[in-house]
C-alpha cells in the first residue's frame, strides 16, 4: 500500500480528503505511483506531469523521507519506507510568489 | 419575469451574480474553484444552464469545468456524471494537444520568440471559451500559445482547428506582454461557417468555411511598435466586438487605436476620434444598437490605469469618432485599476445593461445604457472576465 499526500488544490479537484492510498504493481517508482494515481483519479492527468511528455510540471516537487526526489529519474525505485507504506510520497506545489 | 446572470472570472476563483430584470438587487454565489485563475466563464446560448469555465494554475495546469444547472454544481466533464466504482470523478478534459504535420508528424509550425528566434508552440492555458450558438455540447477554446480548439462532446475532448496555425503566417506571430494568446472568438449568427478570432500579437483572422481555412483580416491597422506598421500580421489586437444584427460591422480595441470594419474585417478604419487616449483592452457593442459602442480608455501601454485616476466609460452612438464620457457613479479620483479585454459585457433587456469588472475587484453595472453606474460587488480578486446572460 503506497501512501500519497496531494496538495490542497489537487485533493479538492480529485474529491479526496487526507492521504490517498494506492496499490502499485511491480517496482514502486515515481512513474508507477503517478500512473496508479492518474488511473484512479483521471482528473489529475496533466496537473502533476505533462500529458504527453509525462515530465513533472515545473512548479511541482516530489518529497519523501525528508528528501527532495524531484530530480531523480522517474523509473528509479522509491525508498523502502515509501514502498512499505511507512512514509508517504509527497506531491508538493513549489513555494512561489510573495 | 426576465432574469440576468453575470459570470465573473477572477484571479482567485469564479463568482455568479443574479438579479431579476429590474437589476436592482443582486444575489452573489461563489467563490467557485477558489485559489485557481478563472480566465473565462461563458454560458451556452442554446442552453442557459450549461456554463463552461476555464480553470488554470501556474502549478497544476489547465482544467475545464462545466455546469448543467446554471452554476450551482460543477464537474470536470466526465466527472460527476461518470464516477469510478469508489465514487470518484472520472473526468479528464484538460488535454489540449496541438496538431502536427500529417506528412511528417513534426510540429505544424513555430512562432517568433521574444528574441526573434523561432520557438515551438507550448500549451499554457485557455483564455476564452465560446459555446456554439446552437449546440450546448459544442464549444470553442482560444488558448495560449495561440490556437483554436473545438469540443463537440461537451468539453470531454478537444481537437485543434489547425488550419489557423497552419495557414502560413504562424512563424510571424509573437507573444505580447501577456503571452501569445488567442483571446477573442466570435461566431457569426448569420453564417454558421464564419468565425472571427483575434490573437495578441498576431492580429485578427477569419474563416468562412467553419474553421478549415483562415485568412488574416488586418488591412487598415497601423502599429508603430512593429517594424512594418501595416504588416499583414503582428498587430496586438486586444479585443473585437459586434452586434449580431449587423453581421459585417465589427469594432476593435487595438493596443492603441479603436477601429471599425464595415466589411467583415476585410478593411479597417480608425474611429478613435475624440477619445482622451485610445489605448485600452475592453470594447463592447449595445445589444440593440449596432452603432453604439463602449470602451474604457486606459492611459497607455506603460501605465495600465485610467487617465488622471478617473474611471470613465466612453460611448459612441455614431459607430465611433464621436465619443461621450460616462462617469456617473464611477470613481473620479484616485482610481488606478485596469479593465481587461474580456471583462466587459452587455445584457439584452429593453434598456440595455452594460457591465464591466476591474483589476481592483469591482464589478460595475449600468441598467440605463451607460448613463449611470453602480458597483454590483467590490473587493473581489482582480477580475479577468465578465459575461452576461439574459434569460426571459
Amino acid at each position: 500500500m503506497i501512501r500519497v499526500m496531494l496538495p490542497y488544490h489537487l485533493r479538492k479537484l480529485a474529491g479526496v480528503d487526507g492521504e490517498v492510498t494506492l496499490e502499485v504493481e511491480g517496482v514502486v517508482t515515481q512513474r508507477s505511483v503517478l500512473d496508479a494515481l492518474e488511473a484512479r483519479y483521471p482528473v489529475l492527468c496533466g496537473t502533476i506531469r505533462d500529458h504527453d511528455t509525462l515530465k513533472r510540471r515545473p512548479f511541482i516537487r516530489f518529497f519523501a523521507c525528508e528528501e527532495d526526489l524531484s530530480h531523480e529519474p522517474p523509473d528509479q525505485p522509491l525508498p523502502e519506507a515509501v514502498t512499505s507504506g511507512k512514509e508517504p510520497f509527497l506531491v508538493i506545489g513549489a513555494i512561489a510568489g510573495g | 419575469m426576465s432574469k440576468v446572470r453575470v459570470l465573473v472570472g477572477t484571479r482567485k476563483g469564479a463568482f455568479i451574480l443574479e438579479s431579476d430584470g429590474r437589476r436592482e438587487k443582486w444575489d452573489v454565489s461563489g467563490p467557485f474553484f477558489t485559489g485557481w485563475e478563472i480566465y473565462h466563464l461563458k454560458a451556452s446560448p442554446a442552453d442557459p444552464n450549461r456554463i463552461y469555465a476555464s480553470q488554470s494554475s501556474g502549478w497544476f495546469g489547465q482544467v475545464i469545468q462545466r455546469s448543467n444547472d446554471g452554476g450551482k454544481t460543477w464537474e470536470a466533464p466526465g466527472g460527476g456524471v461518470t464516477q469510478s466504482p469508489q465514487g470518484f470523478p472520472m473526468g479528464e478534459s484538460n488535454k489540449f494537444v496541438y496538431d502536427t504535420s500529417g506528412q511528417t508528424g513534426k510540429p505544424l509550425t513555430t512562432h517568433q520568440w521574444y528574441d526573434g528566434t523561432q520557438h515551438p508552440w507550448e500549451f499554457k492555458r485557455v483564455w476564452h471559451l465560446e459555446p456554439s450558438l446552437t449546440d450546448p455540447d459544442t464549444v470553442y477554446a482560444g488558448v495560449e500559445d495561440a490556437a483554436l480548439f473545438r469540443s463537440t462532446d461537451g468539453a470531454h475532448s478537444w481537437q485543434e482547428l489547425s488550419g489557423l496555425r497552419g495557414h502560413g503566417t504562424g512563424p510571424k506571430w509573437q507573444p505580447g506582454a501577456g503571452g501569445l494568446c488567442l483571446h477573442t472568438i466570435i461566431l457569426d449568427a448569420s453564417d454558421s461557417n464564419r468565425i472571427y478570432i483575434a490573437i495578441s500579437a498576431a492580429g485578427a483572422f477569419r474563416t468562412d468555411d467553419g474553421g478549415k481555412t483562415w485568412k488574416p483580416v488586418n488591412r487598415g491597422l497601423k502599429s508603430q511598435y512593429i517594424p512594418d506598421p501595416t504588416a499583414e500580421v503582428g498587430h496586438c489586437v486586444h479585443h473585437i466586438a459586434k452586434n449580431p444584427s449587423r453581421p459585417n460591422l465589427l469594432f476593435m480595441q487595438k493596443h492603441w487605436d479603436v477601429m471599425r470594419s464595415d466589411n467583415a474585417g476585410d478593411s479597417w478604419v480608425e474611429v478613435s476620434g475624440n477619445l482622451p487616449t485610445d489605448f485600452g483592452f475592453a470594447i463592447d457593442v449595445h445589444a440593440h444598437e449596432p452603432e453604439t459602442v463602449y470602451v474604457v480608455p486606459i492611459k497607455s501601454d506603460s501605465e495600465h490605469f485610467p487617465l488622471d485616476g478617473k474611471l470613465r466609460v466612453y460611448r459612441s452612438g455614431t459607430g465611433g469618432n464621436e465619443w461621450e464620457e460616462l462617469t456617473k457613479g464611477l470613481p473620479q479620483k484616485h482610481c488606478y485599476v485596469n479593465v481587461l479585454r474580456d471583462a466587459m459585457s452587455v445584457d439584452s433587456l429593453d434598456k440595455c445593461g452594460i457591465y464591466f469588472g476591474t483589476t481592483g475587484g469591482q464589478v460595475y453595472a449600468s441598467a440605463d445604457e451607460g448613463n449611470s453606474w453602480k458597483p454590483l460587488i467590490e473587493h473581489l480578486p482582480p477580475v479577468l472576465s465578465v459575461e452576461v446572460q439574459t434569460m426571459r
